[in-house]
């Protein structure tokens, strides 16, 4: 065991929790360096349990781009459930890296990947295990950078106290960037000490440095502005974008865990970007441009993942992947490499179209056959124009319809609920279509052994999206459409028993919408409910929705804000909003004119097949699609695998 | 309904190899599950021309025996790989291990030449590691344990507290010395049962050969036997490992279990 491994302190308390392999490490691809031959060490985390976390492309991908550096140490940390927590606590056991059980309070820097609002708390348990206080104002030289990344990271205002740093945008270039500025700091004997290091990183216009900028409010609790407090920070911080996708290729040394994950396969993203436009769709909005991995990356990605890793599954991961330009000649050329090996290959993320059960198809050839999810989202023809997702019932009809006959089974439907607009109506009209579906699937089988699943998420209005402005619906309405919808559903019995019917509850999306769109005041809140005992907030077991009302109502009322002013007010067009000052290359006049075309039911077209339309992505950050096709095909692989 | 195309039958099985392996240091708190998933990786990225079960979901041929506990170390696990192409065992010993992490290790592979396995695994020898119990303490509670007819002890499992006997499943339990563990044990085993902390620390070592019997009574019920005869409650939790498996000769020692397939390989008996 390395030179500070708490191990020794740890494995009695293994003993004694569930699950003790989730905190051991490891894992193959895992790397342990010696400490005192590095300069610059980075601990990364993904707040959440590890069994979610070790999955997690974007920690992957770091992982691997840091540990490259021969001077770079890069190792991991996840959040520990109550019951270690707990036991660690009792032993003054500290927050741990799992790849060499390092305190993670030793690190030079801590980089959190926030995919979710709701590993907020999360952040708080890991900090104060670590040692770290939790208001970055009162750490010092000894104490790590906390910097936030991750899509949450495009607005981390209710997070502000408790990170030093937050990077918008790609991270592949921007953690060599940030180890540089570290390295070069260090070596020049920390200079002006930790405000100094936190100025340089401010200085690069790409790095945002909350405790730099500060928040003045109106009398009626609205921001009145966000200003620098010092002349030699920028005003606004810019997201980054990586080009060229190519020359990026990781993971290419998968983790493989020992423990059970949530993905037990071998990713690799086919493009980044997504220009559909769906305007809830935050992922979408803020990750543009398109940028394609061309086909003969894809395809060396695989075989090498795949050999390193063991895995039998290969996930082919984007926004929507049946949009790559040679989709087709990708999902045969892999279908035919790995004929009668036991590969599985699937296609998250698919659109409403014929074409993509073909995909499914080729892609199922040989191996296991993955289910079938279609996301129409809305259930009317009118608030799918409101949300811009271009679907009608013929497409999602003859796309069912097309599954069945091929030998699905079973296909999922996803809805949202709450969008802006919605009426009754538009949600009961989810269950017409899934009666649609299921007539017109037994009318082309002339089988009654067929089924769909109608699947229901609460819509979460985010930022730099054209709904950022939108009221939330309360929890009550969403609830009471839901029920709606169920009786729906269940009103003809012999469809609705082909129908099944999965929707979570209003009240998390309630506290997610204040998270998303939430300023500094929002952070009392937080740091209340974590004292209190949140913790894994993403998880239903673990979630108290009264205990985040009961602190919202402690710490908002007093200054004249609520957990509904948060969430349920629409926005006019020139509020100023807590994430105006960070830049992720939309155009805000493109923005509110796509929210009054949504309130229009007016749609708007991708930009990859048609001319631009400004959204000013492009222009402002210096970049622009990258799409194919390059005209290469997958060819086979000279293999000796196994003797199939 | 398009019916689906029929999968090619799975193709037969032409050699089996059963394998010894150990489960070392951090890696004692994997679970066999966990196991079991690293084990079929490592076959696929050793490119073991392993056989498949067919069906829509085939899974590759790959039988265990009696899995050691999460959190218990082991020097003997068992299981067997059915393979569809043939392999020199020590060739698959060496891929496997190869590419498994460390802290699991392939230490011996053999070709099956006899009938069950699980038939000649009859007991297992365990190693109890006592942190802060004094010796001589342990040996009056292991006096304790052995002079009573029946030790009653109560487990938690799925269907609720049930009752069993903890002393008629043990043939040996002996208390022994830090210095005699020591010198018997090399390399990674080593480290496994010996203490881990300062070596001025109390502790006592506890060898135990218990029989496997159903419902399984292993050293977690043994200590809880210890705990109801002599009150004895370790401070710290034991670090438990599995030193041997295998069947019983009269005189109380351990027949490994792939000697009879080794000595079917020397006299040249074909494979099954």
């Amino acid at each position: 065991m390395s030179k500070g491994s708490i191990f020794h302190r740890l494995e009695p308390l293994l003993y004694q929790v569930q699950k003790p392999i989730q905190y051991v490490g490891g894992e193959l691809g895992a790397v342990t360096k010696d400490w005192d031959s590095t300069t610059v060490r980075w601990c990364l985390m993904y707040p959440d349990a590890y069994e979610v976390g070790l999955p997690n492309q974007g920690i992957q991908i770091l992982y691997e781009i840091l540990n490259e550096q021969p001077d770079v140490l890069a190792e991991r940390t996840y959040a520990v459930w109550p019951d270690l927590e707990a036991l660690m606590r009792q032993h003054g056991v500290p927050q741990f890296t799992v790849d060499a059980h390092r305190p993670v309070g030793d690190f030079d820097i801590l980089g959190v990947s926030f995919a979710t609002e709701m590993g907020y708390t999360n952040l708080l348990t890991a900090l104060d295990l670590a040692g770290i206080p939790l208001d970055a104002i009162e750490r010092d030289e000894t104490h790590p950078i906390v910097i936030a990344g991750g899509h949450a990271a495009f607005n981390p205002e209710p997070i502000a106290d408790f990170i030093d740093a937050a990077v918008l945008g790609d991270g592949e270039e921007a953690v060599l960037e940030i180890t540089d500025i570290v390295r070069e700091w260090k070596a020049e004997g920390r200079p002006g000490g930790r405000e100094e290091l936190l100025l340089r990183l401010a200085r690069t216009e790409a790095i945002y440095v909350p405790r730099f900028y500060r928040v003045d409010y109106l009398p009626d609790g609205r921001i009145q502005r966000v200003v620098p407090t010092r002349p030699d920070v920028p005003f606004r911080v810019h997201k980054r974008t990586t080009m060229d996708l190519d020359s990026w290729p990781y993971p290419k040394k998968p983790l493989v865990p020992l423990a059970e994950t949530v993905h037990e396969r071998y990713a690799v993203e086919i493009f980044r970007g997504c220009t559909r436009g769906c305007r809830f769709c935050q992922a979408g909005m803020i990750t543009r441009p398109v940028r394609e991995r061309s086909i003969t990356t894809i395809g060396e990605m695989v075989d090498n993942g795949l050999r390193e890793s063991g895995f039998s599954e290969v996930g082919l991961l984007s926004l929507s992947s049946a949009d790559h330009s040679e989709i087709a000649d990708i999902c045969s050329g892999l279908a035919d490499r790995y004929d009668g090996e036991n590969v599985s290959l699937s296609l998250p993320s698919t659109r409403v179209d014929a074409f993509n059960v073909t995909l499914a198809e080729e892609l199922s050839r040989n191996g296991r056959r993955s289910g079938l999810t279609f996301a129409p989202e809305g259930g009317s023809e009118r608030i799918r124009r409101v949300i811009n997702k271009m679907v009608t019932e013929e497409d999602l009809i003859r796309t069912v319809v097309t599954a069945y006959t091929r030998g699905w089974r079973q296909v999922k439907l996803y809805f949202m609920c709450g969008l802006p607009t919605e009426t009754d109506e538009d949600v009961v009209q989810i269950a017409r279509l899934a009666h649609e579906v299921i007539k017109a699937g037994r009318a082309a089988t002339g089988s009654k052994d067929i089924r769909c699943t109608v699947s229901i998420g609460g819509f979460v209005p985010k930022p730099h999206t054209p709904f950022q402005w939108a009221a939330q619906t309360d929890p009550q309405t969403i609830d009471r459409r839901l029920k709606l919808l169920k009786q729906a559903i269940n009103a003809d019995r012999s469809l609705g028993r082909a129908i099944g019917f999965r929707y979570h509850d209003g009240e998390p999306s309630l506290i997610e919408g204040l998270l998303s769109r939430g300023d500094r005041r929002v952070g009392r809140v937080i740091r209340r409910v974590w004292a209190e005992g949140g913790r894994f907030d993403g998880w239903s077991e673990h979630f108290s929705f009264q205990r985040w009302v009961d602190a919202c109502e402690a710490e908002l009322t007093p200054l004249g804000v609520s957990l509904e002013w948060y969430t349920m007010r629409e926005r006019d067009q020139h509020e100023v909003l807590p994430w105006d000052h960070l830049d992720s290359g939309l155009d805000r006049e493109w923005l509110w004119e796509d929210w009054q075309n949504a309130l229009a039911e007016v749609e708007q077209d991708d930009c990859r097949w048609t001319p631009c339309f400004d959204c000013g992505v492009c222009p402002s950050m210096g970049t622009e699609i990258q799409v194919g096709p390059t005209g290469a095909k997958l060819l086979p692989l000279i293999s000796v695998r196994s003797g199939a | 309904m398009t019916p689906r195309p029929d999968r090619e039958p799975a193709a037969p099985v032409v050699q089996r190899i059963r394998i010894r392996y150990a489960k070392r240091g951090r890696l004692r708190f994997l679970s066999h599950r966990d196991f079991a998933r690293a084990l079929e990786r490592a076959v696929r990225r050793a490119q073991i021309p392993i056989a498949y079960s067919s069906g829509f979901s085939p899974h590759p041929r790959i039988s265990y025996v009696g899995a050691a506990p999460t959190g218990v170390a082991s020097e003997a696990e068992y299981a067997e790989l059915a393979l569809q192409a043939r392999m020199e065992p020590e060739e698959l010993r060496t891929a496997l291990d190869h590419v498994l992490p460390p802290g699991l290790d392939v230490i011996e592979a053999v070709e099956a030449q006899t009938a069950s396995l699980a038939d000649r695994i009859q007991v297992s020898h365990w190693r109890v590691e006592l942190s802060g119990v004094e010796p001589e303490r342990l040996r009056q509670a292991v006096d304790a344990f052995l002079a009573a007819s029946e030790v009653p002890v109560e487990r938690l499992t799925k269907q609720g507290r049930r009752s069993l006997d903890a002393r008629a499943p043990v043939v040996r339990a002996t208390v022994v010395g830090k210095s005699d563990i020591m010198s018997d044990m090399t390399g990674a085993a080593a480290s496994d049962v010996a203490p881990s902390g300062e070596s001025d620390t109390t502790c006592a070592i506890l060898e135990l050969v218990v029989r496997h019997v159903t419902p399984s009574v292993r050293p977690d019920e043994v200590l809880a036997g210890l705990r109801v005869v002599a009150d004895l409650e370790p401070p710290v939790p034991p670090r438990v490992a599995r030193i041997a498996q295998g069947a019983l000769t009269e005189q109380g020692a351990i027949i490994d279990p792939l000697q009879a397939d080794r000595d079917g390989a020397l006299t040249g008996t074909p494979s099954a």
